[in-house]
């Protein structure tokens, strides 16, 4: 049997690739080459330039920016190996996938599992397309670590809900045309008083100020509800249902956090090309510092056996059909490398990796002081690392309180 | 705490007392945002040497106190914990540097005016982005000095450079043959490239000098760095007391604890480094090793105090309004000056003769 599957899988995938190709040559325009604006949807407003509409349109309308979704809400519906030639050729292009943020990252996927049928077909395609930029709104002042703790309220008027609080740290709420939020609609009950709402920013009684971060950008506000109306019909799964939902949300959001792509490395130099830029080299090519090179070699090492982890993590995960225990290890591990890694490139640096602004200082050093700037967040948001460990002593190891 | 006399704990209160008073976090903050590009407040600096500051390793003849690098390094430290922005490290030793030097005319001219804080100094040594005084190109011929020199601190404001060039240290006067042009790094402090082209240079010493100015500026820079994390240990400490989540201080958790617990000792050992070299300094013992453990150390605990402090506070330790983003930036720019632990770790094993 597999003898004769085979090659008709190798075919079809083969034509595929054909497929892709011609699809990348007619569409992508030659100017982004190289280019990408996976940063841009985390960090800045910035508007998109012509070429990268075109672009988001292109990939948008074979919903292949999300490649694994459903067909039958704009995603697509390709097999994980189809995706994975996808994005093999997109990269021997220099292209990107446009179509990015938390729509994308974490509410898509959740809702597909959670939403009604009426409101997978509206708010799907919509991000398949990257038409919509959605936010998260789960954390308060005085619900962080704790986000159970939470207080902004959803008061049930009969056709809809009347929300009030403070949100804080919501990324890209500026920005965002939709916020998908955690409230409190039972008092009594710390967990199962929580429901999952989604919520128009531009309702009446919705501020935002943006909070300018250590970076220098404001990336992200403090969002305020006042006497908000939200229709009944932005209900996701059943009141009280808000914390099994968020929950699934925030695996998602640690699976895309541990990634890769957000540990300050987006196709930039490898540490040791950027040691050979700044640092002298000896008569065979290689660093002449010995210290430097055996303290870059050991952290790639490690950063290599990370991604074998993460990879190992995904293929148990898939054969026993849950979640491998060592996908608990891979957020806290994936941002802790990303870390030592742009602490490592700005002091390969010395003081020209600490450039500002102004004179003196090329676009890519100055973007390498946010991007170990902002790097600090990743240990902090979705999930910190002191309750990563929480989660891994006591839910996988069994390290439970003594009773 | 190393153990004061009266006249050492005295300045040390004073210096406390005003920094907190007159010079606290809000004080940088508001230079920073006023966004003029002065490195520090002119004003604030006149104060600092109307204290005596500016003139603790000035001859007590040419208008100093000259209380000796104890004293000195009191006042750095107390300055650090604010982020007090100031000369004083730069005049400091460029006071030293004149008053050890072969030039009485340069001693009768600058060292009043530096002790009065009306005359800024800057140390121009490393020539590019990291600390390598063994590659100096800056040379000087029939007393005129060429060269160009990097991420100079306070340049833009200094009158007097203390130049280090291949035969030893020079003194150069603004002016004739010096051109700055500014850098603005992370710190948002005053650096900037200077360029000397043929100035006019004074003989201060051999390069045997240079290396021991180099020490005095490890050593006080360490103190500055000393004065961040205790700052930042502070703080941290605090504001774990404080935050509550899962209806508990997060200072209850036993993990955070532990943290704390570990950085207590660090920093422990951290000031005990600094604190030594100042004591090597004044008894003149044992200064080029005493200097790579307190920068070294300095270094390496900051590094760790300014990512854990963050990392403590959770997201409002990622917010420009709070404090602890400023010292992280100010503490990576430091760890660069006049040696990184690697540096410091090579030349320390280099000094035993291993
Ligand atoms: C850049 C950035 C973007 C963000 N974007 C969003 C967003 O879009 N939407 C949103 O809802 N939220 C967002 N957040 C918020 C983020 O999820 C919270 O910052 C995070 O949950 C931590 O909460 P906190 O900041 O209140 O820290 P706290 O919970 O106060 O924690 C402070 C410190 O204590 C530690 N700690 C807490 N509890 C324990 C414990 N039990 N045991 C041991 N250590 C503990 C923490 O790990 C941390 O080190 C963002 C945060 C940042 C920094």
């Amino acid at each position: 049997m597999a003898t004769t599957a085979e090659p008709a899988a190798q075919v079809s995938e083969s034509a595929f690739r054909e497929d892709v190709r011609a699809f990348i040559q007619s569409n992508f325009p030659p100017e982004l080459k190289g280019t990408s604006n996976a940063l841009a949807s985390v960090e800045s407003g910035a508007g998109e330039s012509e070429p990268q509409r075109q672009w988001r349109e292109a990939m948008g309308s074979r919903g292949w920016g999300t490649p694994t979704w459903p067909a039958e809400y704009g995603g697509g519906g390709l097999s994980r190996r189809e995706a994975a030639i996808l994005q093999e050729e997109l990269a021997k292009a220099g292209a990107y996938n446009p179509i990015q943020g938390m729509g994308v990252m974490m509410f898509g996927p959740t809702l597909l599992e959670y939403g009604s049928e009426a409101q997978k077909k509206e708010h799907i395609p919509p991000i398949c397309r990257g038409e919509i930029r959605w936010c998260q709104g789960y954390s308060e002042p005085n619900a962080g670590s704790d986000l159970a703790n939470l207080q902004t309220s959803a008061v049930d008027k009969g056709d809809h809900y009347l929300v009030n609080g403070q949100k804080t740290w919501t990324s890209g709420g500026q920005w965002a045309d939709k916020c998908f939020c955690l409230v409190r609609t039972d008092r009594a009950d710390k967990h199962k008083g929580i429901s999952f709402l989604l919520i128009d920013m531009d309702a009446p009684g919705v501020e935002v100020r943006p909070i300018r971060m250590i970076s220098g950008m404001s990336p992200f506000c403090e969002t305020f509800f006042t006497d908000v109306k939200v229709p009944k019909a932005n209900l996701v799964g059943e009141e009280g249902q808000g914390w099994t939902i968020g929950k699934r949300l925030l695996q998602h959001e640690r699976t895309n956090l541990s990634g890769g792509n957000a540990m300050g490395r987006l196709g930039g130099p490898t540490l040791g090309e950027l040691a050979k830029m700044y640092r002298e080299t000896d008569e065979h090519g290689q660093l002449a510092d010995r210290v430097l090179r055996d303290r870059i070699a050991d952290f790639e090492i490690r950063w290599a056996a990370f991604l074998l982890t993460a990879r190992k993590a995904a293929e148990e995960s898939k054969a026993q059909g849950g979640v491998s225990e060592i996908s608990s290890v891979l957020k806290k591990a994936g941002t802790k490398l990303g870390q030592e890694r742009a602490e490592l490139s700005i002091e390969i640096m010395g003081l020209q990796g600490l450039g500002w602004e102004g004179e003196g200082f090329t676009a890519a050093e100055l973007a390498g002081v946010r991007t170990w700037l902002f790097g600090k967040a990743t240990t902090i948001y979705g999930g910190s690392t002191e309750i990563q460990n929480n989660i891994i002593a006591k839910r996988v190891l069994g390290m439970l309180d003594h009773q | 705490m190393a153990v004061l006399n009266d006249e050492q704990a005295m300045l040390r209160d004073m210096a406390r007392e005003w920094a907190a008073n007159e010079s606290p976090f809000t004080a940088w903050r508001a230079l920073r945002d006023a966004e003029t590009g002065a490195g520090f407040d002119a004003d604030a600096w006149q104060a600092m040497s109307g204290m005596g500051w500016a003139g603790i390793m000035v001859p007590e003849e040419h208008g100093g106190s000259d209380f000796g690098w104890m004293s000195a390094g009191l006042v750095v430290e107390e300055l650090g914990k604010v982020l007090a922005a100031s000369p004083i490290i730069g005049v400091t030793i460029a006071a030293w540097a004149i008053a050890q030097g072969d030039s009485d005319e340069a001693k009768a001219r600058h060292l009043p005016a530096l002790a009065s804080g009306e005359t800024i100094a800057a140390l121009a040594v490393d020539e590019g982005p990291r600390h390598a005084p063994g590659k100096i190109g800056a040379k000087v011929e029939n007393g005129k000095l060429t060269g160009s020199k990097g991420f100079v601190a306070d340049a833009a404001e200094a009158g007097i450079f203390i130049v280090a060039a291949t035969d030893g240290l020079w003194l150069v006067e603004k002016g004739e043959g010096v051109s700055v042009a500014g850098r603005v790094l992370a710190d948002r402090r005053s650096h900037g490239e200077v360029v000397f082209d043929a100035a006019p240079a004074t003989r201060l010493g051999d390069a045997a000098m240079a290396e021991q100015m180099l020490d005095r500026a490890r050593i006080l820079t360490a103190c500055e760095m000393l004065g961040m994390a205790q700052h930042l240990f502070d703080t941290t400490l605090d504001y774990l007391k404080q935050r509550v989540q899962f209806n508990q201080v997060l200072a209850t958790f036993q993990a955070l604890q532990h943290r704390m617990a570990d950085l207590f000792a660090e920093i422990a050992s951290m000031r005990a480094a600094v604190e030594g070299g100042l004591e090597a300094l004044d008894s003149r013992r044992r200064v080029p090793q005493a200097a790579c453990i307190a920068k070294a150390r300095a270094n390496d605990v900051l590094n760790l105090m300014s990512r854990e402090a963050i990392q403590l506070h959770g997201g409002i330790g990622m917010t420009d309004e709070y404090p602890v983003g400023d010292y992280l930036k100010r503490a990576r720019v430091l760890e660069n000056r006049w040696g990184s632990s690697a540096f410091l770790r090579d030349r320390f094993a280099g000094l035993a003769g291993y």
